[in-house]
């Protein structure tokens, strides 16, 4: 029972039934620096993925 | 999560206020924030003619949009840089920003700094060590004066850019791990024209986490450059922005009380003019702009720099 995470070019396999936070958690990914989003809308980090969905992960970090 | 005014469905949560809102009443709050802190932190008044930088990216795009909802007289000013990085960085970034303006009906002034000053950044960084090792800081030089000189040429009473407060804090953390007193003294969010030829400089979104700034684009379905510029890979600045965003998840709003207790301290005189702040600024012999160099400025000598074989 898995879902899909993307953000960029990388694509993570995780549990469903988790939350987006853990998710990311888990991933090591600073929940500060990504937006997550199911079928282009936005959602909070307390969502749980649901099993086999895409979560598209949105950088929001720019600089230079 | 539930949206803290309706109790619909939260699209956000913004941990460091405890305060979750829906995509409508977030579009209200976005522009709301932002006209409190234009007054607060006195930027501008609605007569005022501004001029937006805008990059194509998420923030300056966001902030064009908010200024333009709250009924200010907005143009935006878009820098041609001339970086490719193999996927047509510069060319793509104009589309977003010149597509953005013909929608609403807008004035975009584009700068082509090839065309202009006879050499793009890359080209630029290629003729300094500096420039090919700290690309950001050549460009950053060189946004520096076009801007200047485009608000001053058009008669702007202020020139507007989109730093959120990722960016702020990024650059006092930078500056605090360095003890870079001078530029300590001159962070803030309102730059006044203390000197002739500088025009007064304002920073609206500068309370805004990054986070919020793109989740404003994304709900107004603004559509900006997604791809990062090739010369910031590896910046420093990203990597201070890891850091606190890694002091923010462990404590919420860390990054707000960074700053705000900055400004704060900076009022209290924390950071007292030195005497060799007030040293007098010169007039560049080649363009005209305020420097502190005796002659010209380092745009200007930048330029004039023999290309390399």
């Amino acid at each position: 029972m898995t879902a899909t995470l993307t953000l960029r070019n990388q694509e993570f396999e995780v549990k469903s039934g988790m939350t987006v936070r853990s998710a990311l958690e888990k991933l090591e990914i600073p929940p500060e620096s990504v937006i997550a989003t199911r079928e282009g809308e936005l959602v909070t980090d307390d969502e749980l993925i649901e099993d086999g969905e895409l979560i598209k992960l949105i950088s929001v970090i720019s600089g230079g | 999560m539930k949206c803290k005014k309706c109790g619909g469905k939260a699209a956000i949560n913004m941990r460091q206020h405890k305060l979750a809102l829906c995509k409508e009443h977030y579009l209200d709050w976005i522009p709301a924030q932002t006209q409190r802190f234009i007054e607060k932190y006195k930027m501008f008044s609605p007569e005022d003619k501004i001029l937006v930088a805008v990059s194509g990216g998420k923030d300056s795009l966001a902030l064009w949009d908010i200024l333009i909802q709250l009924g200010y007289q907005a143009d935006g000013l878009y820098i041609g840089l001339g970086i490719d990085g193999g996927f047509g960085y510069s060319d793509k970034s104009l589309r977003f920003c010149q597509r953005y303006a013909d929608r609403h009906g807008l004035n975009l002034i584009v700068v082509d700094v090839g065309k202009t000053y006879g050499s793009t950044i890359p080209q630029l960084n290629d003729k300094t060590p500096r420039g090919k090792e700290k690309p950001c800081a050549v460009c950053g030089v060189s946004k520096r004066n076009i801007m200047n000189r485009a608000a001053r040429d058009g008669n702007y009473d202020v020139l507007v850019t989109g730093h959120n407060l990722d960016d702020e804090a990024a650059v006092l953390f930078g500056n605090t791990l360095n003890w870079l007193d001078r530029y300590l003294l001159r962070q803030g969010p309102v730059l006044e024209a203390e000197r002739p030829g500088l025009v007064r400089k304002a920073k609206p979104l500068f309370r805004f986490y990054e986070r919020e700034t793109a989740a404003y684009a994304l709900l107004r379905g603004i559509e900006y450059i997604y791809d990062e510029c090739p010369h910031a890979v590896g910046a420093k600045s990203i990597y201070y922005k890891e850091i606190l965003n890694q002091l923010e998840t462990k404590r919420p709003g860390a990054k707000l009380i960074f700053y705000l207790n900055f400004l704060k301290a900076k009022d209290r005189g924390l950071f007292a003019e030195p005497v060799i702040e007030s040293e007098a600024l010169n007039t560049c012999t080649s363009c005209g702009q305020p420097t502190t160099s005796p002659a010209k400025c380092a745009f200007c000598r930048l330029v004039e720099l023999p290309t390399p074989d």
